[in-house]
């Protein structure tokens, strides 16, 4: 996989958990029954993907493997269910717009359309300068502010053609001070 | 102004922390169950008051309780269901986000009718700002002395968690909560066994929705003889509804389980109808599993009487001229939507939404949603409508778990009630693509369209 060739002989050290990181593994695992670590798999492979840039490698995968004493297979088959966990690299920036009927009727296809056209990608694309990826998703619970997307950890509702325009510009702005 | 349970207090200033939901009365029902009730006295109450489950099945929640085996010696689990997903639905959010205290105490309280020692919300991945709000309520809650050992001296111990998802409608179903939060797959599991005998870590589990549990501290404070008596048969005490679509205000309403659709959609106090004057042409009352109801359909049932915003009503004719309440999720189309392109998209919801585990739901949702794309663009066959026809009755009832009968549902509701727009796509290939069908004769008065 591609992970593993791209992380080289030593990419194992930079696949590790901050101290900080390590002690919220550890709560984590606190919450549930002892020997029960596995149910922990969920929240440390959204720690993972938080701190190892939006995706998770194989390497990471191994590591929480061995950070939760379970067998990689038993990590692989999780991440590759379910849809928020990514198994292939996106961009800085992930829209996520959401497609279903609530939000089609309000007129998610326009929102879709110019994202599209403003960010010169198709769905599923990650923009050349790897900021923007543009994805879109199936109900997410915000129907009645819609049309929306997820960016990030907050949803962004009600969303028109000038709010998308200023929302790119926002991540673009984000983006020039984090370099 | 209908009665309020739930969100009575929704608007007061700061209700999300501590003190303020205190000083308003909170936690009240923890003291009063910890202090002078028994834990089957709690589960009694709530078997008065009628509460049915409102995540979807509308299951008597009492009746679920006593339902928990209990076994000496071996742990008992509550587990909130906050995995809400259902297109349509987004009243728990609404709940954790602005009342996180009033989902805790009923949490508690349950806990103890229960006996659960360790309470876990399972809440989806993409609500992804609501935990810490949970967390932190949770943490308040502590200080305040209403978790942890020995709560109010009582010998109860309670710890509540926050587990979240990450992205899996079919993790709403119960035995696939269960397996996600083992840290598995969300494939839901082969009942029987059930959870209130085998649940999470092969222990006797409660899952119940966010809306239930809130719903018990109401239960608990006014007793759930008071809370039988609001609504109506047994569509008992209050429901939230989260209205969407072609309405001029989509949000989250507590109503009163005896108002009419027809008010609920027309009145400035709910919908406050259609938007830009637009005419009514169809409505998911319940969530996107449910039959879609032709206007007509909706607004009075077959026989001619008012149809009422609750559970024996809204399912008045069945399948074939009704609907079901559900999980509360409302969603109006306007006389400008099309009802194949609407049923597509749910098709395609269910395609990627199903687990895979079982032949007829993995293989027949693609096949759905494949036909549909081919009606909606101009390339479908009189042949396709019978055959989709077809698939969603094969799928139904022959599945582990209800995600192929949600799945089959609102196709066969759409081709049920509105045949002649998926014939006229057909007919037409090249005008569907650049326009609607429109209302046709549905949304002429019932006596037009029957006469």
């Amino acid at each position: 996989m591609a992970g593993r060739e791209a992380g080289a002989v030593n990419s194992w050290t930079m696949v590790k958990f901050s101290e900080d990181k390590l002690k919220k593994v550890d709560e984590i695992v606190a919450r549930y029954p002892a020997g029960k670590q596995k149910s922990a798999v969920i929240p440390v492979l959204h720690l993972a993907q938080e701190e190892f840039g939006g995706w998770l490698s194989v390497d990471a995968m191994d590591y929480v493997a061995g950070l939760l004493k379970l067998e990689p297979i038993e990590v692989y088959e999780v991440a590759t269910f379910y849809s928020m966990l990514n198994t292939k690299p996106v961009g800085r920036f992930v829209f996520e717009v959401c497609q279903t009927g609530p939000c089609m009727v309000r007129g998610c296809d326009d929102i879709i359309a110019h994202i599209k056209q403003r960010l010169g990608i198709e769905v599923g694309e990650t923009t050349p300068d790897g900021l923007f990826t543009l994805r879109t998703v199936e109900c997410l619970g915000a129907c009645g502010y819609a049309p929306m997307m997820q960016l990030g950890k907050y949803f962004r509702e009600h969303l028109t053609p000038e709010k998308v325009d200023a929302i790119i510009k926002e991540c673009r702005e984000k983006a020039a001070i984090n370099n | 102004m209908g009665k309020k349970l739930l969100l009575e207090k929704a608007n007061v200033q700061g209700i999300r922390g501590y003190d303020v939901y205190r000083r308003e009365g909170g936690y009240a029902s923890v003291e009063k169950a910890l202090r002078n009730m028994t834990p089957d006295q709690v589960t009694e109450e709530v078997k008065k008051s009628g509460l049915r489950g409102r995540g979807g099945a509308g299951f008597p929640t009492g009746m679920k309780w006593s339902f928990l085996a209990k076994p000496e010696g071996i742990p008992r689990y509550l587990v909130c269901n906050a995995d809400e997903s259902e297109p349509g639905t987004f009243k728990d959010r609404y709940l954790m986000e602005f009342l996180p205290h009033l989902l805790i105490e009923g949490l508690i309280v349950s806990s103890y009718a229960l006996g659960s020692k360790s309470t876990y919300i399972y809440i989806r991945g993409e609500y992804a700002w609501i935990p810490e709000i949970l967390e932190q309520a949770i943490a308040e809650a502590k200080a305040g002395g209403w978790l942890g050992k020995n709560i109010l001296g009582t010998g109860f111990d309670c710890e509540i968690y926050v587990h979240t998802g990450a992205g899996a409608y079919i993790c709403g179903e119960e035995t696939a909560l269960i397996e996600s939060l083992e840290g598995k797959r969300g494939n839901p599991r082969i009942k029987p066994p059930f959870p209130a005998v085998k649940g999470v870590w092969d222990c006797p589990t409660v899952v119940n929705n966010v809306e239930t549990l809130a719903a018990v501290v109401p239960i608990i404070n006014n007793g759930g003889e008071a809370y039988s008596k609001i609504g109506i048969g047994k569509s008992t005490g209050t429901k939230l509804i989260s209205a969407c679509g072609n309405i001029n205000k989509p949000g989250v309403y507590e109503i009163e389980m005896t108002i009419s659709v027809e008010e609920f959609i027309y009145s400035d106090e709910y919908c406050g109808g259609i938007a830009g004057g637009k005419r009514l042409k169809a409505c998911i009352p319940g969530g996107s599993s449910v039959p879609i109801l032709p206007a007509n359909l909706l607004l009075k049932t077959a026989k001619g009487e008012t149809r009422l915003m609750n559970y024996e009503s809204l399912s008045d004719g069945g399948f074939a001229k009704g609907s079901m309440m559900g999980s509360g999720g409302f969603i109006v189309l306007d006389e400008d939507q099309c009802v194949v392109r609407h049923t597509l998209t749910l098709a395609r919801f269910y395609r990627h939404e199903s687990c895979g585990q079982c032949s007829p739901c993995r293989e027949g949702t693609g096949w759905m949603e494949k036909i549909l794309r081919n009606i909606e663009n101009g390339k479908g066959k009189k042949s396709d409508i019978d055959l989709l026809w077809d698939i969603q009755r094969k799928i139904e009832g022959n599945t582990i778990c209800p995600l192929g009968d949600a799945a089959a549902w609102p196709v066969a509701a759409a081709i049920r009630h509105f045949r002649d727009e998926f014939e006229w796509h057909v007919d037409n290939p090249k005008e569907c693509l650049v326009r609607n069908y429109g209302l046709a004769h549905y949304a002429d008065p019932l006596e037009a369209a029957t006469a």
